[in-house]
């Protein structure tokens, strides 16, 4: 057993409060928050300014925040879980509210990097056991019994002695009352009754019947849809707007061209703003706006041609891209780690195994497309957000609109998707630049094509891998030099760094107009993909197993690690590989199918998979695929697995068919009919996923199984074509290489 | 004249017609169920049941719907409890949830006409209905469970 402490931060505290009609709430206050939680009396039953708390009615019914922004990783219902394991109450009782962004109350509300149940583990399990405890020490006081003779079970206090029990809801009030316990016990793992059990989708009634949910779904008395027109390419400014037919056209109520963010703020990582301007068309319903759009006349500037603030001034495309790319990766690059003397290994190498892997820029493609409420007033602001990190985007809303951060609410909305994209709040930032200057409720809409054209993708990469083989064909250097536009997706210390004597990792990167933004699993979802093919090619060259070759790379890492900064645990990446293995021997692969594997470990989880590629409509396609995961444990089973089916179905539909192209510095695919998504026909037939079994603490599913999905996608086209897949998308090289003879 | 039926209600339509059936739900009747993904007929978000038949409502112009009946997923059933709606639930289908509405839709249709889908059914009545997170095997197990679940119903 590894698992952590499970206390939290010794500056946090917990505080408990009576609720107005009697009740229990749970007050976290967070480090940075003390103060403002300070201000409070928690004996007073006047309404407090909080919306993170354990909230027990006294019906016994029990209402749980969940903190952190959803956009389908299922954490409203996972991470109430946790805090109902600890508060030990049954699951039928409990009601799921979602918080809205209060910094104050919560450590973290940021949906992202697959850290949501990781991190909120401690905090909730904490939270939860606190008030459990809390209960504990009323009914103890009310019984004139010793607390340590007091259980509970299901939201009901027990004092078996005396034959005697209470109902959570009865007691909650004078457990309000009760000074904050410390260093409360957590449950052991083995008492865990609703952890690693199914929990179905809190929001599941809503969802199928319709119920408005998302952004895009809300209204308000008096609200104006708006929506902006941005240049059609990369390295083009807007400089006038020709309105003259717009502002005629029926339900038009203004046109405006906007600055998201003035041109002397300091920009954090987050403000990706891929045009100094937009032009925004603001009117009475969509479709009037919509329609408007379409007969707005932009002029735009022209750029020089060279470069400007070491960006290019001239207009991007991919066919240029390759060519810089693969022209860079001739060059010398910066040196990010070097173990041994890769330069004398590759010198006396008998042979050299060199390939270069490439991938081209991806757009994130959420099924809902952006849009945000935003209701701005002389004092105040309140809006309803799509976004995965609010913290991010408050400090440039509140400077933009001039109104001090607490006087700004931010409701988070569900999302129709995330990944990563949603991280990035200029839609936040619009809609209430637009609001406060109408003077009016606004709901901002992006078309499909404004969101797929708008920019802030996955970067372009390409990596080129090196081995060095002895004479009697052992490994005895490896090279990687990986660069991308505009960044490197190299992880210097990631595997197999740690399991090679003479080890050489390199960057480097090309700048570029056109914006990037975290796309699931981050760089992580192309490095894999280069590194678990070549580790594939490299083992058949060696003729060796390629699930062994890569355990006895992890046993060398494990045995007699090369380098202090290694970035995973041998033991348990073999775990998942060892898994996969034992599970793809007893699955049949289907008669005309192909089978690849790939390992991976980002955002904390291992992740291992496996695909068997046949053919269907003259593509191929993935038929069956299985997957293992080491995440320690599981939250909700269930809501895991289809976590990990969708990374699954993602990365199989992003490595054989996505990709963005530009010529111009224009995008060229702005919608669905050009821009290739997987579809139910293409989606395999069979998933299988199994957890590796450990008592280690949790960690993320959004993420880790994407990345290693596209090599094993690469390496089961080789077993199947017998041909090596080095040019994402794949479906296309098939495709080139596969050509109906013309005759 | 301007007349349409809408989840069994009648409403006057006053608007221009070439408007999409799908912006006249949004925003003029109020029912959002039905989502905007790609104003293409190319994601399926926006099916509904225009006399019958699934419909990319994002495409069909309010002169083609006058007159007619449509049903959406708020008027699919009375209690949420169609045979799909149920699979979706014992299933536990969705992620982000964005999409399903649509698939439902399209899945009506199919289980209508067949009583029993086969897969290859399913794979040519649900491939115009995209679902960026990746739920595709759990539809057609929530399709399959709910042909089920109509058999035992009768």
């Amino acid at each position: 057993m590894r698992a952590e402490k499970t206390t939290i931060d010794r500056r946090s505290f917990l505080k408990a409060a009576l609720l107005a009609g009697g009740g229990m709430i749970l007050q976290f206050n967070w480090p940075g928050a003390i103060a403002a939680a300070a201000e409070n009396n928690p004996t007073e039953s006047a309404p407090f300014t909080l919306n993170s708390y354990i909230k027990i009615h006294p019906d016994g019914k029990v209402t749980l925040f969940n903190p952190n922004p959803e956009f389908g990783q299922n954490v409203k219902t996972s991470l109430p879980m946790i805090l109902a394991e600890e508060l030990d109450v049954s699951w039928d009782h409990v009601q799921v509210e979602q918080a809205d962004f209060f910094p104050e109350r919560f450590e973290r509300q940021f949906t992202g990097g697959s850290q949501s149940i990781r991190r909120a583990w401690p905090v909730l399990r904490t939270a939860g056991a606190t008030a459990r405890q809390m209960l504990i020490l009323a009914a103890a006081q009310h019984w004139a019994v010793s607390a340590d003779e007091i259980t509970t079970d299901a939201g009901i206090l027990y004092h078996k002695k005396s034959d005697q029990k209470l109902s959570y809801g009865d007691i909650a009030s004078a457990a309000a009352l009760i000074p904050l316990p410390k260093n409360v016990k957590l449950k052991a793992i083995a008492d865990f009754k609703i952890i690693g059990s199914s929990k179905r989708n809190v929001e599941i009634d809503n969802i199928v019947t319709g119920k408005p949910l998302f952004t895009s779904d809300y209204k308000k008395e008096g609200m104006l849809i708006a929506m902006i027109v941005h240049p059609a390419s990369f390295g083009r400014e807007i400089t006038a707007i020709d309105d003259k037919a717009v502002r005629q056209m029926p339900g038009i109520k203004e046109v405006f061209i906007m600055e998201p963010v003035l041109k002397d703020y300091k920009k954090n990582g987050f403000d990706v703003f891929t045009y100094e301007q937009v032009a925004v068309i603001v009117g009475n319903t969509t479709w009037e706006v919509m329609q408007a759009k379409k007969k707005l006349i932009l002029q735009l500037s022209s750029p020089t041609g060279n470069t400007r603030n070491g960006k290019p001034d001239f207009l991007e495309s991919t066919a240029r891209h390759y060519a810089d790319m693969e022209h860079h990766s001739t060059l010398p690059a910066e040196v990010k780690r070097r173990d041994g003397d890769p330069e004398s290994a590759f010198k006396k190498a008998a042979r050299i195994i060199e390939r270069t892997y490439t991938a081209p820029f991806l757009v994130h493609n959420t099924m809902e497309p952006v849009s945000c409420f935003a209701d701005v007033r002389a004092d105040h602001a309140e809006l309803y957000a799509p976004i995965q990190a609010p913290e991010f985007i408050t400090t440039t809303l509140s400077a933009r609109l001039g109104l001090p951060k607490e006087k700004i609410k931010i409701n988070l909305a569900r999302m129709g998707g995330g990944f990563g994209l949603r991280a990035y709040g200029h839609h936040v930032i619009e809609a209430a630049v637009i609001s406060q200057k109408i003077k009016a409720p606004v709901k901002l809409m992006y078309t499909r094509e404004d969101e797929a054209t708008y920019g802030i993708y996955r970067p372009s990469y390409s990596a080129t891998y090196r081995a060095a083989l002895d004479e009697n064909n052992q490994l005895i250097g490896f090279h990687i030099k990986a660069g991308g536009i505009p960044e490197t997706p190299l992880h210097e210390n990631r595997f197999p760094a740690g399991a090679i004597d003479n080890y050489l990792a390199e960057a480097w990167a090309i700048p570029s107009a056109i914006t990037i933004g975290a796309f699931r699993a981050p760089r992580s979802n192309f490095i894999a993909s280069a590194e678990q093919s070549f580790l594939d090619e490299l083992a058949f060259e060696m003729k060796k197993d390629p699930l062994d070759f890569r355990l006895e790379l992890l046993k060398r890492a494990k045995e007699k690690p090369v380098g202090q900064r290694n970035d995973y645990d041998a033991d348990r990446y073999a775990g998942v590989i060892q898994l996969l293995k034992d599970k793809a021997a007893i699955l049949a692969r289907p008669a005309g199918t192909g089978r690849g594997m790939a390992a991976y470990f980002c955002h904390n989880t291992y992740a291992a998979v496996m695909v068997d590629i046949g053919m269907k409509n003259n593509e191929p396609y993935v038929k069956q695929a299985l997957a293992t995961l080491d995440c320690g444990i599981v939250i909700n089973k269930d809501a895991a697995i289809n976590m990990a089916e969708g990374a699954l179905i993602d990365g199989i539909g992003n490595a054989l068919y996505g990709e963005q192209l530009f010529m111009d510095g224009v995008p060229l695919k702005s919608n669905f009919n050009t821009y290739r998504m997987i579809r139910m026909n293409e989606a395999p037939e069979k998933i299988e996923v199994h957890f590796v079994e450990n008592q280690d603490n949790p960690t993320g599913m959004g993420e880790p199984l994407f990345p290693p999905t596209f090599a094993a996608v690469a390496n089961a086209l080789f077993d199947y074509t017998g041909k090596r897949y080095y040019k994402q998308p794949f479906v296309k090289q098939y495709l080139d290489e596969n050509k109906s003879p013309v005759i | 004249m301007n007349s349409i039926r809408i989840n069994k209600k009648k409403y006057t339509v006053n608007v221009d017609s070439e408007m999409p059936l799908l912006w006249f739900l949004r925003d003029h009747v109020g029912l959002t169920g039905t989502k905007y993904g790609c104003g293409v007929a190319q994601c399926g978000a926006c099916v509904v049941h225009l006399d019958g038949e699934a419909v990319r409502s994002c495409v069909t112009k309010m002169k083609r719907a006058i007159g007619k009946e449509v049903i959406t997923i708020e008027g699919l059933s009375e209690h949420g409890d169609h045979p799909l709606q149920l699979a979706w639930k014992d299933v536990d289908v969705p992620q982000c949830g964005y999409c399903h509405a649509g698939q439902i839709m399209s899945a009506a249709v199919l289980l209508r006409e067949r009583l029993d889908p086969t897969d290859q059914d399913i794979d040519d009545a649900m491939t115009g209905n995209i679902c960026r997170c990746g739920t595709y095997s759990r539809i057609r197990k929530a399709i399959h469970h709910a042909a089920e679940l109509q058999k035992q119903k009768g």
